[in-house]
Protein backbone atom coordinates (compact mmCIF):
# COMPACT_ATOMS: atom_id res chain seq x y z
CA UNK A 1 0.00 0.00 0.00
CA UNK A 2 2.22 2.37 1.30
CA UNK A 3 5.18 2.22 -1.67
CA UNK A 4 6.74 5.50 -1.89
CA UNK A 5 9.71 4.66 -3.84
CA UNK A 6 10.39 5.51 -7.35
CA UNK A 7 10.22 1.85 -8.53
CA UNK A 8 7.23 1.13 -7.53
CA UNK A 9 5.71 3.39 -9.70
CA UNK A 10 7.29 1.98 -13.15
CA UNK A 11 4.50 0.19 -15.15
CA UNK A 12 4.30 -3.23 -14.99
CA UNK A 13 7.34 -5.49 -16.37
CA UNK A 14 6.61 -8.41 -18.26
CA UNK A 15 3.78 -10.62 -18.49
CA UNK A 16 3.32 -9.58 -14.29
CA UNK A 17 1.08 -6.85 -13.26
CA UNK A 18 2.75 -5.16 -10.87
CA UNK A 19 0.33 -3.16 -8.94
CA UNK A 20 -3.53 -2.93 -8.07
CA UNK A 21 -3.41 0.20 -10.47
CA UNK A 22 -1.66 -1.90 -12.87
CA UNK A 23 -4.41 -4.17 -12.84
CA UNK A 24 -7.29 -1.54 -12.96
CA UNK A 25 -5.73 0.64 -15.83
CA UNK A 26 -4.83 -2.98 -17.70
CA UNK A 27 -9.06 -3.46 -17.33
CA UNK A 28 -10.14 -0.47 -17.85
CA UNK A 29 -7.89 -0.86 -21.43
CA UNK A 30 -9.30 -4.13 -22.68
CA UNK A 31 -12.89 -2.68 -21.35
CA UNK A 32 -12.46 -5.95 -18.70
CA UNK A 33 -15.55 -4.59 -16.55
CA UNK A 34 -13.91 -3.40 -13.24
CA UNK A 35 -15.08 -1.50 -9.68
CA UNK A 36 -12.04 0.29 -7.27
CA UNK A 37 -13.36 0.80 -3.80
CA UNK A 38 -11.82 2.90 -1.67
CA UNK A 39 -11.97 4.75 2.03
CA UNK A 40 -12.23 8.16 1.26
CA UNK A 41 -13.00 9.14 4.85
CA UNK A 42 -12.70 6.77 8.27
CA UNK A 43 -9.84 6.06 10.69
CA UNK A 44 -6.27 7.69 8.95
CA UNK A 45 -4.71 3.59 8.97
CA UNK A 46 -7.75 2.79 6.45
CA UNK A 47 -7.42 5.86 4.59
CA UNK A 48 -7.13 5.55 0.70
CA UNK A 49 -7.21 1.05 1.02
CA UNK A 50 -8.97 0.25 -1.74
CA UNK A 51 -10.30 -3.42 -3.51
CA UNK A 52 -10.44 -3.81 -6.85
CA UNK A 53 -13.16 -5.98 -8.52
CA UNK A 54 -12.33 -7.39 -11.79
CA UNK A 55 -15.33 -9.00 -13.62
CA UNK A 56 -15.73 -13.06 -14.06
CA UNK A 57 -17.11 -15.61 -13.10
CA UNK A 58 -16.34 -15.07 -9.98
CA UNK A 59 -15.12 -12.00 -9.98
CA UNK A 60 -11.58 -11.73 -9.15
CA UNK A 61 -11.21 -9.49 -5.69
CA UNK A 62 -7.62 -7.77 -5.27
CA UNK A 63 -6.48 -5.71 -2.56
CA UNK A 64 -7.94 -5.07 1.05
CA UNK A 65 -9.61 -2.24 3.12
CA UNK A 66 -6.94 -3.80 5.99
CA UNK A 67 -10.10 -5.60 7.93
CA UNK A 68 -11.21 -8.74 6.95
CA UNK A 69 -14.80 -8.30 8.30
CA UNK A 70 -14.98 -5.26 6.22
CA UNK A 71 -13.93 -6.74 3.41
CA UNK A 72 -16.40 -9.36 3.42
CA UNK A 73 -19.01 -6.89 3.66
CA UNK A 74 -17.62 -4.65 1.32
CA UNK A 75 -16.90 -6.87 -1.68
CA UNK A 76 -20.98 -7.61 -1.57
CA UNK A 77 -21.15 -4.23 -2.54
CA UNK A 78 -18.70 -3.80 -4.70
CA UNK A 79 -19.97 -7.40 -6.74
CA UNK A 80 -23.48 -5.35 -6.96
CA UNK A 81 -21.97 -2.19 -8.07
CA UNK A 82 -20.04 -4.26 -10.90
CA UNK A 83 -22.80 -6.34 -12.18
CA UNK A 84 -24.81 -2.82 -12.71
CA UNK A 85 -21.94 -0.67 -13.70
CA UNK A 86 -23.21 2.10 -10.74
CA UNK A 87 -20.80 4.18 -8.41
CA UNK A 88 -21.57 5.18 -5.39
CA UNK A 89 -20.76 6.09 -1.59
CA UNK A 90 -21.57 3.39 0.75
CA UNK A 91 -20.71 4.01 4.92
CA UNK A 92 -20.13 1.42 7.14
CA UNK A 93 -18.58 0.57 10.82
CA UNK A 94 -14.86 -0.14 11.60
CA UNK A 95 -15.77 -3.62 10.41
CA UNK A 96 -18.32 -3.54 8.55
CA UNK A 97 -21.52 -3.07 10.60
CA UNK A 98 -24.25 -2.05 8.31
CA UNK A 99 -25.67 1.08 10.89
CA UNK A 100 -22.24 2.19 11.11
CA UNK A 101 -20.84 5.44 9.46
CA UNK A 102 -17.13 5.54 10.28
CA UNK A 103 -15.95 3.99 7.32
CA UNK A 104 -16.91 6.20 3.83
CA UNK A 105 -16.37 3.62 1.06
CA UNK A 106 -16.33 5.40 -2.34
CA UNK A 107 -17.52 2.73 -5.33
CA UNK A 108 -16.69 3.47 -8.79
CA UNK A 109 -17.53 1.22 -11.90
CA UNK A 110 -15.40 1.36 -14.96
CA UNK A 111 -17.70 -0.22 -17.32
CA UNK A 112 -17.12 -0.39 -21.19
CA UNK A 113 -19.62 2.20 -22.97
CA UNK A 114 -22.89 1.36 -23.47
CA UNK A 115 -24.29 0.14 -26.53
CA UNK A 116 -26.76 1.26 -29.50
CA UNK A 117 -28.02 -1.46 -31.69
CA UNK A 118 -29.48 -0.04 -34.68
CA UNK A 119 -31.28 -2.08 -37.58
CA UNK A 120 -31.82 -0.33 -40.79
CA UNK A 121 -28.94 1.05 -42.78
CA UNK A 122 -31.06 3.88 -43.90
CA UNK A 123 -30.49 7.65 -44.13
CA UNK A 124 -31.33 8.38 -40.58
CA UNK A 125 -28.15 5.52 -39.50
CA UNK A 126 -25.92 7.61 -40.15
CA UNK A 127 -27.27 11.22 -38.79
CA UNK A 128 -27.99 8.57 -35.15
CA UNK A 129 -24.58 7.45 -35.40
CA UNK A 130 -23.30 10.58 -35.13
CA UNK A 131 -25.43 11.84 -32.46
CA UNK A 132 -24.90 8.50 -30.21
CA UNK A 133 -21.10 8.50 -30.97
CA UNK A 134 -21.18 12.32 -29.27
CA UNK A 135 -22.69 10.08 -26.39
CA UNK A 136 -20.17 7.90 -25.99
CA UNK A 137 -21.95 5.19 -27.50
CA UNK A 138 -20.47 2.19 -28.86
CA UNK A 139 -22.75 1.94 -32.01
CA UNK A 140 -23.44 -1.12 -34.08
CA UNK A 141 -25.60 -0.58 -37.71
CA UNK A 142 -27.07 -4.06 -38.49
CA UNK A 143 -28.85 -4.52 -41.69
CA UNK A 144 -29.59 -7.79 -43.40
CA UNK A 145 -29.12 -5.82 -47.10
CA UNK A 146 -25.09 -5.91 -47.89
CA UNK A 147 -25.31 -3.34 -50.39
CA UNK A 148 -26.99 -0.90 -47.71
CA UNK A 149 -25.05 -1.88 -44.80
CA UNK A 150 -21.40 -0.98 -45.84
CA UNK A 151 -18.63 0.64 -43.98
CA UNK A 152 -18.73 3.14 -46.60
CA UNK A 153 -21.67 4.24 -45.99
CA UNK A 154 -21.64 4.49 -41.77
CA UNK A 155 -17.62 5.26 -41.07
CA UNK A 156 -18.84 6.97 -37.79
CA UNK A 157 -19.74 3.31 -36.73
CA UNK A 158 -18.22 1.24 -34.63
CA UNK A 159 -19.47 -2.02 -36.16
CA UNK A 160 -21.51 -2.90 -39.80
CA UNK A 161 -23.16 -5.89 -39.22
CA UNK A 162 -24.48 -7.96 -42.48
CA UNK A 163 -27.17 -9.88 -40.49
CA UNK A 164 -31.06 -10.32 -40.04
CA UNK A 165 -31.57 -8.32 -36.71
CA UNK A 166 -33.38 -11.24 -34.79
CA UNK A 167 -30.75 -13.86 -35.99
CA UNK A 168 -27.95 -10.87 -34.51
CA UNK A 169 -29.72 -10.33 -31.51
CA UNK A 170 -30.00 -14.17 -30.93
CA UNK A 171 -25.70 -13.78 -30.83
CA UNK A 172 -25.37 -10.40 -28.59
CA UNK A 173 -28.98 -10.42 -26.71
CA UNK A 174 -27.47 -11.43 -23.97
CA UNK A 175 -25.03 -8.32 -23.11
CA UNK A 176 -27.36 -5.85 -23.74
CA UNK A 177 -28.41 -4.65 -20.22
CA UNK A 178 -30.60 -1.37 -18.74
CA UNK A 179 -27.70 1.18 -20.23
CA UNK A 180 -28.50 0.07 -23.61
CA UNK A 181 -30.43 0.93 -26.29
CA UNK A 182 -31.82 -0.68 -29.79
CA UNK A 183 -33.51 1.61 -32.24
CA UNK A 184 -35.48 0.06 -35.24
CA UNK A 185 -35.27 2.64 -38.05
CA UNK A 186 -36.02 -0.58 -40.77
CA UNK A 187 -39.39 0.30 -41.77
CA UNK A 188 -40.46 -3.20 -42.88
CA UNK A 189 -42.43 -5.22 -41.17
CA UNK A 190 -40.76 -8.18 -42.53
CA UNK A 191 -37.39 -7.16 -41.18
CA UNK A 192 -38.66 -5.04 -37.43
CA UNK A 193 -41.27 -7.68 -36.51
CA UNK A 194 -38.70 -10.14 -35.80
CA UNK A 195 -35.87 -7.65 -34.61
CA UNK A 196 -38.44 -6.40 -31.91
CA UNK A 197 -39.55 -9.71 -30.85
CA UNK A 198 -35.82 -10.21 -30.91
CA UNK A 199 -35.40 -6.96 -28.71
CA UNK A 200 -38.02 -7.50 -26.44
CA UNK A 201 -36.29 -11.13 -25.30
CA UNK A 202 -33.15 -8.92 -24.00
CA UNK A 203 -32.70 -6.52 -21.12
CA UNK A 204 -32.25 -3.68 -23.47
CA UNK A 205 -32.92 -0.26 -21.15
CA UNK A 206 -34.25 1.76 -24.73
CA UNK A 207 -36.49 -0.19 -27.36
CA UNK A 208 -37.49 2.38 -29.70
CA UNK A 209 -39.13 1.81 -33.26
CA UNK A 210 -39.20 4.38 -36.06
CA UNK A 211 -42.73 5.14 -38.25
CA UNK A 212 -45.96 7.27 -38.57
CA UNK A 213 -48.42 6.35 -36.19
CA UNK A 214 -50.20 4.64 -38.91
CA UNK A 215 -46.83 2.39 -39.29
CA UNK A 216 -46.89 2.29 -35.75
CA UNK A 217 -50.54 0.75 -35.32
CA UNK A 218 -49.98 -2.01 -38.21
CA UNK A 219 -46.91 -3.00 -36.02
CA UNK A 220 -48.77 -3.67 -32.63
CA UNK A 221 -51.43 -5.13 -34.21
CA UNK A 222 -48.44 -7.77 -35.94
CA UNK A 223 -46.89 -8.17 -33.06
CA UNK A 224 -50.01 -8.78 -31.09
CA UNK A 225 -50.15 -11.77 -34.00
CA UNK A 226 -47.10 -12.89 -33.04
CA UNK A 227 -47.45 -13.63 -29.75
CA UNK A 228 -46.33 -10.01 -28.25
CA UNK A 229 -48.26 -9.31 -24.62
CA UNK A 230 -49.29 -5.93 -23.52
CA UNK A 231 -46.95 -5.53 -20.89
CA UNK A 232 -43.79 -6.02 -23.70
CA UNK A 233 -45.63 -3.55 -26.00
CA UNK A 234 -45.61 -1.41 -23.23
CA UNK A 235 -41.77 -1.32 -23.35
CA UNK A 236 -41.68 0.42 -27.30
CA UNK A 237 -40.91 3.85 -27.53
CA UNK A 238 -42.98 3.97 -30.99
CA UNK A 239 -43.42 6.71 -32.54
CA UNK A 240 -39.09 6.68 -31.46
CA UNK A 241 -38.39 10.04 -30.18
CA UNK A 242 -38.89 13.36 -28.43
CA UNK A 243 -42.46 15.38 -29.65
CA UNK A 244 -39.20 18.32 -30.80
CA UNK A 245 -40.72 18.99 -34.51
CA UNK A 246 -37.35 17.12 -35.66
CA UNK A 247 -37.71 16.82 -39.41
CA UNK A 248 -34.59 16.50 -40.97
CA UNK A 249 -32.40 12.88 -40.34
CA UNK A 250 -30.07 14.90 -37.63
CA UNK A 251 -32.75 16.49 -35.71
CA UNK A 252 -34.59 13.24 -35.64
CA UNK A 253 -31.35 11.63 -34.54
CA UNK A 254 -31.23 14.58 -31.40
CA UNK A 255 -34.80 13.94 -30.64
CA UNK A 256 -34.11 10.17 -30.28
CA UNK A 257 -30.69 10.71 -28.09
CA UNK A 258 -32.74 13.21 -26.11
CA UNK A 259 -35.89 10.55 -25.49
CA UNK A 260 -33.21 7.73 -24.33
CA UNK A 261 -31.65 10.43 -21.58
CA UNK A 262 -35.17 11.47 -20.67
CA UNK A 263 -36.43 7.93 -20.01
CA UNK A 264 -32.78 6.79 -18.57
CA UNK A 265 -33.17 10.36 -16.19
CA UNK A 266 -37.23 9.56 -15.59
CA UNK A 267 -37.60 13.34 -17.12
CA UNK A 268 -40.72 14.31 -18.48
CA UNK A 269 -38.76 16.17 -20.52
CA UNK A 270 -40.14 19.54 -20.35
CA UNK A 271 -38.15 22.58 -21.59
CA UNK A 272 -35.78 23.83 -18.43
CA UNK A 273 -37.79 27.35 -19.18
CA UNK A 274 -40.92 25.64 -17.97
CA UNK A 275 -39.73 23.94 -14.67
CA UNK A 276 -38.39 24.75 -11.73
CA UNK A 277 -35.71 23.06 -9.84
CA UNK A 278 -32.07 21.88 -10.24
CA UNK A 279 -30.74 21.69 -13.67
CA UNK A 280 -28.18 19.29 -13.30
CA UNK A 281 -30.16 15.70 -11.68
CA UNK A 282 -29.62 13.21 -9.31
CA UNK A 283 -31.26 11.06 -11.71
CA UNK A 284 -28.83 11.59 -14.29
CA UNK A 285 -25.73 9.60 -12.18
CA UNK A 286 -24.37 6.58 -13.94
CA UNK A 287 -27.13 4.31 -11.87
CA UNK A 288 -29.41 1.99 -12.43
CA UNK A 289 -33.44 3.64 -12.19
CA UNK A 290 -35.30 1.52 -9.87
CA UNK B 1 -8.87 15.44 8.68
CA UNK B 2 -6.33 18.14 6.56
CA UNK B 3 -7.18 19.73 3.38
CA UNK B 4 -10.85 19.70 4.30
CA UNK B 5 -12.21 23.61 4.07
CA UNK B 6 -14.59 25.45 1.83
CA UNK B 7 -13.46 27.70 -0.58
CA UNK B 8 -15.13 30.27 -2.95
CA UNK B 9 -13.50 30.05 -6.41
CA UNK B 10 -14.71 31.57 -9.80
CA UNK B 11 -16.04 28.99 -12.33
CA UNK B 12 -14.33 29.84 -15.82
CA UNK B 13 -15.83 27.22 -18.13
CA UNK B 14 -18.11 24.09 -18.25
CA UNK B 15 -17.01 20.78 -19.92
CA UNK B 16 -18.09 17.17 -19.60
CA UNK B 17 -16.01 15.54 -16.54
CA UNK B 18 -13.07 13.48 -17.26
CA UNK B 19 -12.85 9.95 -16.20
CA UNK B 20 -9.88 7.28 -15.10
CA UNK B 21 -9.49 6.01 -18.98
CA UNK B 22 -8.80 9.41 -20.26
CA UNK B 23 -5.61 10.23 -18.38
CA UNK B 24 -3.75 6.60 -18.69
CA UNK B 25 -1.98 7.15 -20.97
CA UNK B 26 -0.65 11.34 -19.04
CA UNK B 27 -0.47 8.86 -16.13
CA UNK B 28 1.70 6.24 -17.85
CA UNK B 29 4.39 8.47 -19.47
CA UNK B 30 4.75 10.40 -16.03
CA UNK B 31 5.64 7.04 -14.42
CA UNK B 32 7.78 6.24 -17.19
CA UNK B 33 9.59 9.43 -17.06
CA UNK B 34 10.11 8.58 -12.86
CA UNK B 35 7.71 11.18 -11.97
CA UNK B 36 5.40 11.05 -8.70
CA UNK B 37 1.85 11.34 -9.27
CA UNK B 38 -1.30 12.19 -7.62
CA UNK B 39 -4.41 11.17 -8.25
CA UNK B 40 -7.82 13.08 -7.42
CA UNK B 41 -11.26 12.15 -7.98
CA UNK B 42 -15.10 13.57 -7.44
CA UNK B 43 -16.22 11.10 -4.54
CA UNK B 44 -19.31 13.12 -3.74
CA UNK B 45 -21.38 15.82 -5.46
CA UNK B 46 -24.16 17.30 -3.60
CA UNK B 47 -27.12 19.83 -4.87
CA UNK B 48 -26.68 20.81 -8.22
CA UNK B 49 -23.45 20.31 -10.11
CA UNK B 50 -22.08 19.75 -13.50
CA UNK B 51 -19.63 17.18 -12.39
CA UNK B 52 -20.70 13.57 -11.89
CA UNK B 53 -18.47 11.43 -9.15
CA UNK B 54 -15.45 9.75 -10.45
CA UNK B 55 -14.61 12.93 -12.62
CA UNK B 56 -10.66 12.78 -12.56
CA UNK B 57 -7.72 14.82 -12.51
CA UNK B 58 -3.83 13.66 -12.32
CA UNK B 59 -0.81 15.75 -11.49
CA UNK B 60 2.80 15.06 -11.66
CA UNK B 61 5.35 16.52 -9.45
CA UNK B 62 6.84 18.14 -12.33
CA UNK B 63 3.51 19.78 -11.84
CA UNK B 64 1.88 18.92 -15.25
CA UNK B 65 -1.92 18.07 -15.08
CA UNK B 66 -4.34 16.23 -17.27
CA UNK B 67 -8.44 15.71 -16.87
CA UNK B 68 -10.61 17.85 -14.96
CA UNK B 69 -12.78 17.46 -11.56
CA UNK B 70 -14.50 20.69 -12.17
CA UNK B 71 -14.41 22.24 -15.23
CA UNK B 72 -12.31 25.08 -13.78
CA UNK B 73 -13.82 26.31 -10.89
CA UNK B 74 -11.61 24.44 -8.51
CA UNK B 75 -8.87 22.92 -10.65
CA UNK B 76 -6.49 25.63 -9.39
CA UNK B 77 -7.18 24.48 -5.67
CA UNK B 78 -7.43 20.86 -6.61
CA UNK B 79 -3.74 21.15 -8.29
CA UNK B 80 -2.43 23.01 -4.91
CA UNK B 81 -3.86 20.19 -2.71
CA UNK B 82 -2.24 17.49 -5.34
CA UNK B 83 1.04 18.90 -5.00
CA UNK B 84 0.91 19.17 -1.39
CA UNK B 85 0.38 15.40 -0.99
CA UNK B 86 2.94 14.80 -3.21
CA UNK B 87 5.97 17.03 -1.59
CA UNK B 88 4.83 16.27 1.98
CA UNK B 89 5.01 12.40 1.29
CA UNK B 90 1.35 12.63 3.17
CA UNK B 91 -1.69 10.49 3.59
CA UNK B 92 -4.43 10.65 1.07
CA UNK B 93 -6.75 13.89 2.17
CA UNK B 94 -10.14 14.66 1.18
CA UNK B 95 -11.15 18.39 -0.17
CA UNK B 96 -14.65 19.75 0.17
CA UNK B 97 -15.66 22.72 -2.21
CA UNK B 98 -18.99 24.09 -1.19
CA UNK B 99 -21.20 26.66 -2.52
CA UNK B 100 -24.33 28.75 -1.72
CA UNK B 101 -26.51 29.66 -4.10
CA UNK B 102 -26.67 33.25 -3.16
CA UNK B 103 -22.69 33.08 -2.95
CA UNK B 104 -22.66 31.88 -6.34
CA UNK B 105 -24.32 34.33 -7.66
CA UNK B 106 -22.00 36.97 -6.43
CA UNK B 107 -19.27 35.12 -8.05
CA UNK B 108 -20.79 34.09 -11.14
CA UNK B 109 -20.58 30.33 -10.26
CA UNK B 110 -23.05 28.25 -12.88
CA UNK B 111 -23.76 26.03 -9.60
CA UNK B 112 -24.81 25.64 -6.50
CA UNK B 113 -23.88 22.44 -4.24
CA UNK B 114 -20.64 21.10 -2.90
CA UNK B 115 -18.01 19.27 -4.61
CA UNK B 116 -15.75 16.69 -2.65
CA UNK B 117 -12.63 15.56 -4.14
CA UNK B 118 -10.82 12.95 -2.80
CA UNK B 119 -6.67 13.87 -3.34
CA UNK B 120 -4.14 11.08 -2.95
CA UNK B 121 -0.58 9.96 -4.59
CA UNK B 122 -1.08 7.26 -7.28
CA UNK B 123 1.44 4.93 -5.26
CA UNK B 124 -0.87 1.81 -5.37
Amino acid sequence: MAGRSGCSWSPSIGDTVSTLFDALAAAIGTERPATLAEVVEGPEELLGRKLVLLAGNPPEVLGTLGDEDLDRVVTRDVEGALAAGSTVTRHYGRHGEARGREVSVFIESFAPPPRMVIFGAVDFTAALARVAKILGYRVTVCDARPVFATRARFPMADEVVVSWPDRYLAEVGEQLGWRDAVCVLTHDPKFDVPAIVAALATRVGYLGVMGSRRTHHDRLARLREAGVGEEELSRLMSPIGLDIGACTPEETAVSICAEIIARRSGSQAPSLRDREGPIHRKAMLAREPT
Amino acid sequence: MSGTGTRMLRAEKDEKGVEVKEVLEDIQRWRSEGKRVALARVVGVEGSGPRLPGATMVVSEAGEVAGSVSGGCVEGAVVSEALEVLASDGPPRMCTFGYSDAEAFAVGLTCGGTLRVFVEPLDW
